[in-house]
């Protein structure tokens, strides 16, 4: 499990190209600070009390730059980013193409599941309605189950959508299960683990390469310090 | 609706001046340039049977091929998504010829998505082919081409990215993958998903030795790749080190032809790996983050149409040159005359149009009445001369500055 990372920062690392990371503010910003601090990698600004947009770190080779997390596989494709943090649920939603995922953080851990009612509906007498907001891997994942469905696409609060007679069950990440807990409804089937990855733009590991292994070799190494 | 006619279709863009200018002369250049290096020039059709289109390389281009059917014959036709099979097509099938043949093609192709930045979806597509080849010159030779066609552009400063569809391909034979085992892998090697691959690997329950050449794979990349491979694939099979040879005679080729080019050795790099037989590469530029040039060797391609040739050659996209390239439009001025029909001034025009200048005959003001023009200063028109009638005839006089 998690063990303990000292507050002390890594030596700074030695770059012979600028790095610029996408990272998602919340969650995945914190998880991930603690990772880049052991490659000497600290922000000078805190995201949540500046309304910047690009942070620059210790690092004067390195920057942040901080969007939403589903923007992250599209910036780091395209080469806006170098590299980037995204939760392996939003990459599957993009498909992944053009990226490199060489590396998962553990960090951000959940499940993506299936919920609903604590009963399940009957066997309906036509399809079954699913609201969930990752489209790709429901339509995938019940393909695979050989069950014709109804996806329902939602951007939030995907808890209601059964109890308001929207959907029959729901696709949704599950943490700790409170929030399903909270609304009546239980976790039914488990799709896939999620976690965080480290993506890194193609060109970026080409043409980089020196930069992006040492980054990719330091936040490795600080990975299987933790766990 | 009727306020929105003048939209063009997601992904299909127009060319206005002038960079129209700009890119019909870097095409000269290229075509000039590929023509000094003794590469034919053919011109595939637009449309085509799909059957035709999709075989050999095609199957990867099914999904990106626009598809309708023939009117004549049943048949379903497709707009070609890449030139590629059509070029193999020509050499396998009509020019038949047993020496090597150089073949260079340019056009439009339609693809039914947008696979690239900026989501063209008619990208100008301009390649060099070489068939009946099948040494490591040939590629030489295509990266070559390749180095010369982006400096054309203007575009400096590139990176080449060698791989060999081999070595991957003798690892999963080896290892005896099946279909899907082999595709899972080939898509998380893509991806250099390192945690899935090592999932997957272990859920083939291969032997130790096999199983940890695959996970290394991932990892073989970077200026040392190919001196990497020597040790993490020293127990693979013949086929495996034969491919890792072949691109270690190229890089050692390169180092003498191309020696000012950065080359990055990647050997998990499978572009168009269902159809690509040996050495694949791609072409990236600082500042970019997609490839802009990508080629390889596909020895098998011309076999459907009748021969199997080795061939290798790369495509790019001229519109992507353009975008990424120093080339921009020059002003060129133009000198202005009269409107009139005076045999001494239409002979002047035509000496000095065919000495290249370019001369723009006045529209005067008025036309028909319904609609009239206003006449426009030679200024206006790109002119910083005129032509005026003279003591000796019609001389040329610069224009004030207005």
């Amino acid at each position: 499990m998690m063990g303990t990372l000292t507050a002390a920062s890594g030596p700074s690392l030695d770059l012979d190209a600028s790095l610029t990371i996408a990272l998602s503010k919340g969650r995945i910003f914190d998880a991930t600070l603690p990772l880049l601090a052991q490659a000497g990698i600290r922000p000078l600004d805190d995201p949540e009390t500046s309304r910047k947009l690009i942070l620059q770190t210790s690092n004067p080779l390195v920057k942040l730059v901080i969007i939403r997390a589903s923007d992250v596989p599209t910036y780091c494709q395209y080469g806006a980013a170098d590299l980037g943090v995204a939760g392996k649920d939003v990459l599957l939603e993009h498909g992944g193409e053009g990226l490199y995922e060489p590396l998962d953080l553990r960090i951000g851990c959940c499940r993506l599941m299936v919920a609903g009612p604590p009963q399940p509906p009957s066997p309906p007498s036509g399809r079954l309605r699913i609201a969930t907001k990752y489209v790709k891997s429901a339509e995938r994942y019940y393909a695979a189950k050989g069950q014709q469905v109804e996806i329902i696409k939602l951007y939030g609060s995907m808890e209601l959508a059964p109890l308001v007679g929207l959907a029959d069950l729901i696709v949704d990440l599950v943490e700790s299960g409170n929030t399903l807990k909270a609304n009546g409804l239980v976790p039914l089937e488990h799709i896939a683990d999620i976690s965080s990855r480290l993506v890194v733009n193609k060109a970026a590991w080409k043409m980089k390469h020196a930069a992006v292994s040492a980054l990719l070799g330091v936040l490795r190494q600080a990975v299987a310090d933790i766990h | 609706m009727d306020e929105e006619r003048w939209l063009l279709p997601t992904g299909i863009e127009e060319i206005l001046p002038p960079q129209a200018q700009v890119l019909e002369s870097l095409r000269r250049d290229l075509l000039d340039l590929y023509r000094g290096w003794g590469y034919e020039l053919v011109i595939p059709p637009f449309i085509d049977y799909l059957d035709s289109l999709l075989t050999g390389t095609g199957q990867d281009l099914d999904l990106q091929t626009f598809k309708l059917t023939d009117q004549l014959s049943g048949r379903l036709l497709g707009v070609r998504a890449d030139m590629t099979p059509q070029v193999a097509r020509i050499d396998a099938h009509h020019l038949r010829r047993d020496t090597p043949t150089r073949l260079c093609y340019l056009g439009t192709v339609l693809h039914t998505r947008a696979d690239g930045f900026a989501g063209t979806r008619s990208p100008y597509q301009i390649g060099a082919e070489i068939f009946g080849h099948a040494g490591i010159e040939s590629e030489v030779e295509i990266l070559r081409l390749i180095s010369e066609t982006l400096s054309a552009a203007g575009i400096s400063g590139c990176y080449l990215d060698l791989g060999h569809v081999g070595v991957f391909r003798g690892l999963a034979r080896q290892a005896g993958l099946t279909a899907p085992q082999e595709h899972a892998l080939f898509d998380a090697l893509q991806r250099k998903a390192i945690p899935e691959i090592e999932t997957l690997v272990a859920g083939c329950g291969l032997p130790a030795a096999t199983a940890d050449m695959l996970i290394a794979l991932a990892d073989l990349n970077g200026d040392d790749a190919l001196t990497r491979a020597a040790s993490a694939l020293r127990l693979a099979a013949p086929a495996v080190q034969h491919a890792v040879d072949d691109l270690g005679r190229l890089a050692a080729a390169l180092h003498d032809w191309l020696p000012d080019v950065s080359i990055h050795y990647d050997l998990a790099e499978l572009r168009g790996y269902r159809y690509k037989t040996g050495a694949v590469f791609a072409a990236f530029v600082p500042g970019w983050g997609l490839e802009i040039a990508r080629g390889g060797r596909y020895d098998d391609i011309g076999r459907v149409f009748g021969r199997a040739r080795p061939a290798v050659g790369f495509s790019t996209d001229l519109k992507g040159l353009l975008r990424l390239g120093s080339r921009r439009a020059a002003p060129t001025p133009a000198i202005y005359a009269p409107w009139s029909s005076d045999p001494a001034l239409l002979a002047q025009i035509q000496r000095l149009r065919q000495a290249g200048e370019r001369v723009i005959a006045a529209l005067p003001a008025g036309g028909a009445a319904a609609a009239p023009t206003a006449a426009r200063t030679p200024q206006e028109l790109g002119c910083d001369r005129h032509l005026i009638q003279g003591a000796a005839g019609w001389e040329i006089q610069v224009l004030d500055e207005i």
